[in-house]
């Protein structure tokens, strides 16, 4: 399996530097817009296996599109095979239909990789996807605005403090009442040490109890990388060869 | 209050056995109460997926035979084959209800397999008709019969594998305590036992049957 290390990833090595790019770039724009996931991919080799099986294999793994929307797309080239398939997500099978990558297949992408030019092919092929994408632009922006992911959710944040505290408050002075008693070492009536401090379970003012909970949180940013949003595909798209 | 109640003898003498109880009991539940409700309904999930997928291309049917009809209407066997086989496939159903009976399976599983393979010849024989295979419509058709049985063969990888958990859940430790304790009624789901089109291959009579008596 391949690793998914950009929008393009050209492990065949039949697209050229200023295509890569320029399709990264496109790429890139278009998911900034719609949260659509567009990714291009070419193997040498299938190993035997069938392109369709591989494609939705490849596509789940790579969890192209937004999860819970699925919209992603995987345009995949297997060079050595002479075959090529579109592969599109649950969400877009709507948009884009069968019918539609198949006249993509048949009039960007064969008559191009016929003449041996891949690039052009490709770049013809991620042109027009786009374009059927964009062909419906209310539903477009809709989407691109559903998934709009602000880049710090304070709502959540704020929620997790709230709890935090509540929990540290609640469970700790619980916490202070009964496990002195039992793990600390008797002082008096009613008095306990235990940790190093000094608890009095029963009297309303308890000695000092300092829950310092230690958890720190780790962000979950990704550092520039692109990576799938966990999207999934149902098989949809189609496949052809030339 | 509470600091003078929890405090009495009683409480002490068995707060050991109430902490154990207290971390035990929800140990217990992660390990397993939910595992086979849960891979249960994944995998009737998975088979309703499968049902939908046949469903699509049951619909799609009755505007190909249509299409074709215009072009080659003196293929009536092949047609006809076609949308016998269609109304045959349409009437064998199995609700989740029925998953683990292997027959009702397995009886869905022949009427499907028997309109794929009518299918095929139908595709095999427009082959024929230069003037059909640039119809439009039929190129639509194409494309979303073949997107359709991609689509089947999606959805029939998920379902065996879901049916694989959820077999797995009922049979492997700690799961299978759950279901000799609480989940008798659980049957394991029937799979599909071969690839539809392994099924297509002719039978070899090797005069092993009984007419034949050797």
């Amino acid at each position: 399996m391949p690793v998914l290390t950009g929008r393009v990833v050209d492990n065949a090595g039949i697209i050229d530097a200023a295509t890569e790019a320029a399709l990264t770039r496109k790429l890139a724009d278009f998911e900034a817009k719609s949260s659509d996931q567009i990714v291009v991919a070419t193997v040498p080799s299938l190993d035997g296996e069938e392109i369709e099986p591989y494609a939705n294999r490849l596509f789940r793994a790579w969890k192209l599109g937004q999860a819970g929307e699925d919209n992603g797309v995987l345009l995949l080239v297997a060079n050595n095979d002479r075959k090529m398939r579109i592969e599109v997500g649950y969400g877009l099978e709507g948009t884009l239909t069968d019918l539609h990558t198949r006249l993509i297949i048949e009039n960007d992408m064969v008559p191009a990789f016929r003449a041996g030019d891949f690039s052009g092919g490709i770049a013809k092929a991620v042109d027009d996807m786009v374009m059927v994408l964009q062909g419906n632009p209310e539903e477009l922006e809709a989407r691109g605005e559903r998934n709009q992911q602000p880049p710090f959710n304070t709502d959540d944040l704020f929620f997790a403090i709230f709890i935090s505290i509540w929990a540290i408050i609640f469970f700790g002075s619980i916490a202070a009442s009964i496990l002195p008693p039992i793990f600390g070492r008797k002082l008096g009536p009613g008095r306990y040490r235990w940790l190093g401090m000094t608890f009095e379970p029963n009297r309303r003012s308890s000695g000092g109890w300092s829950g310092s909970s230690g958890g720190g949180w780790s962000s979950g940013s990704g550092g520039g990388g692109f990576s799938g949003g966990g999207g999934s595909s149902g098989g949809g798209g189609s496949s052809g060869s030339w | 209050m509470l600091a003078q109640r929890l405090s009495s003898p009683f409480f002490f003498r068995n707060l050991p056995a109430l902490l154990m109880m207290t971390i035990v009991l929800p140990l217990l539940a992660g390990c397993g109460y939910n595992t086979i409700p849960t891979a249960e309904e994944s995998a009737k999930a998975a088979w309703s997926q499968v049902l939908n997928q046949y469903q699509r291309r049951a619909d799609l049917i009755p505007n190909l035979v249509e299409t074709v009809k215009g072009y080659a209407a003196h293929e009536k066997d092949t047609l006809d084959a076609v949308v016998e086989a269609r109304a045959k496939a349409t009437q064998v159903t199995v609700t989740p209800e029925t998953l683990s009976d292997p027959e009702a399976v397995k009886r869905f599983q022949d009427s499907q397999a028997g309109l794929t393979s009518a299918l095929s010849r139908l595709l095999a024989v427009v082959e024929n008709y230069p003037d059909l295979k640039a119809n439009q419509n039929f190129l639509a058709l194409q494309a979303q019969l073949e997107g359709t049985e991609n689509r089947i063969a999606v959805a029939r990888r998920d379902y065996i594998e879901a049916v694989r958990e959820y077999n797995l859940t009922l049979r492997t430790f700690p799961s299978v305590i759950w279901a000799t304790l609480w989940f008798r009624g659980n049957q394991p789901f029937a799979n599909f036992t071969i690839e539809e089109d392994k099924m297509q291959t002719p039978k070899v009579d090797f005069g092993t049957n009984t007419t034949q008596g050797g």
